[in-house]
């Protein structure tokens, strides 16, 4: 058996503008063939990156947002997203995209990938990663 | 190097894959991979239509185990497997499909 180590992807920019949001989607599902652990974060402006209808017709870029929802299909499940961020935004859990997975455990159930994190969780979770990537 | 189909010219990259997503069709299709020997069947359109709905859906290409555990969701086990995809699309399932899918290379992907 090979050793799995926890890898922890902290997403804290916008979707456009910069390419961060892109390649670390990209990284992580290249990554997720190696089948570690990994855990992502979404925090300060990283939040965006998650909202329902984006729409990328004025700036010519491609939206990828739709991709957030093949993680489930690359057994990345660990979503977090920082509460803070979201209140400081004005955003709620509604204003983003419902990531699921499919529990092979439990006959395929449909579960959420989401999960709602306060600051010292975040804390606690960069703290136990073995591999800290930010983007 | 452009793909020339029923007088029409496709742009196509260094390693044959359609340059542009909108161009596609199925004679397209056929053309990119009589290119490389290859004929498709109706177990090859099976794989590639489901490819195109994949990129419809989640705008990438999913990876070769995505895909296997995919199909066999939607096709069944018997088609679920790298055996089976590989005779098909012996270069690598997810690559070669993908080209004749008209879908850029996937992301990491054999």
């Amino acid at each position: 058996m090979s050793d799995t180590k926890k890898f922890v992807y902290i997403n804290r920019k916008a979707p456009y503008g910069t390419v961060y949001a892109l390649e670390s989607l990209e990284v992580v599902l290249i990554g997720a063939a190696f089948e570690q652990e990994v855990q992502l974060v979404f925090v300060d402006d990283g939040v965006y990156q998650l909202t329902k209808g984006q729409n990328t017709d004025g700036i010519g870029m491609k939206n990828f947002s739709k991709t957030y929802s093949a993680l489930g299909d690359y057994d990345v499940n660990q979503i977090y997203v920082d509460e803070q961020s979201l209140k400081d935004r004005g955003l709620t859990m509604d204003d983003l995209q419902e990531l699921t997975y499919e529990d092979e455990d439990d006959d395929w159930a449909e579960k959420s990938s989401m999960k709602l994190i306060n600051r010292e969780q975040l804390a606690e979770l960069i703290d136990e990663a073995d591999v800290l990537l930010n983007f | 190097m452009p793909l020339d189909v029923n007088g029409k010219s496709y742009e196509t990259d260094e390693e044959g894959y359609l340059a542009n997503l909108n161009d596609w069709n199925e004679d397209v299709a056929a053309a990119l991979a009589a290119a490389d020997d290859a004929e498709l069947t109706e177990s090859h359109w099976e794989v590639i239509n489901f490819l195109r709905e994949y990129y419809e859906e989640y705008q990438i290409a999913p990876a070769v185990r995505v895909l296997t555990k995919a199909i066999g969701k939607k096709l069944g086990k018997d088609k679920g497997n790298s055996k089976y995809l590989y005779e098909l699309f012996p270069y690598g399932p997810a690559k070669q499909a993908c080209k004749y899918a008209g879908l850029p290379k996937p992301t990491g992907c054999v």
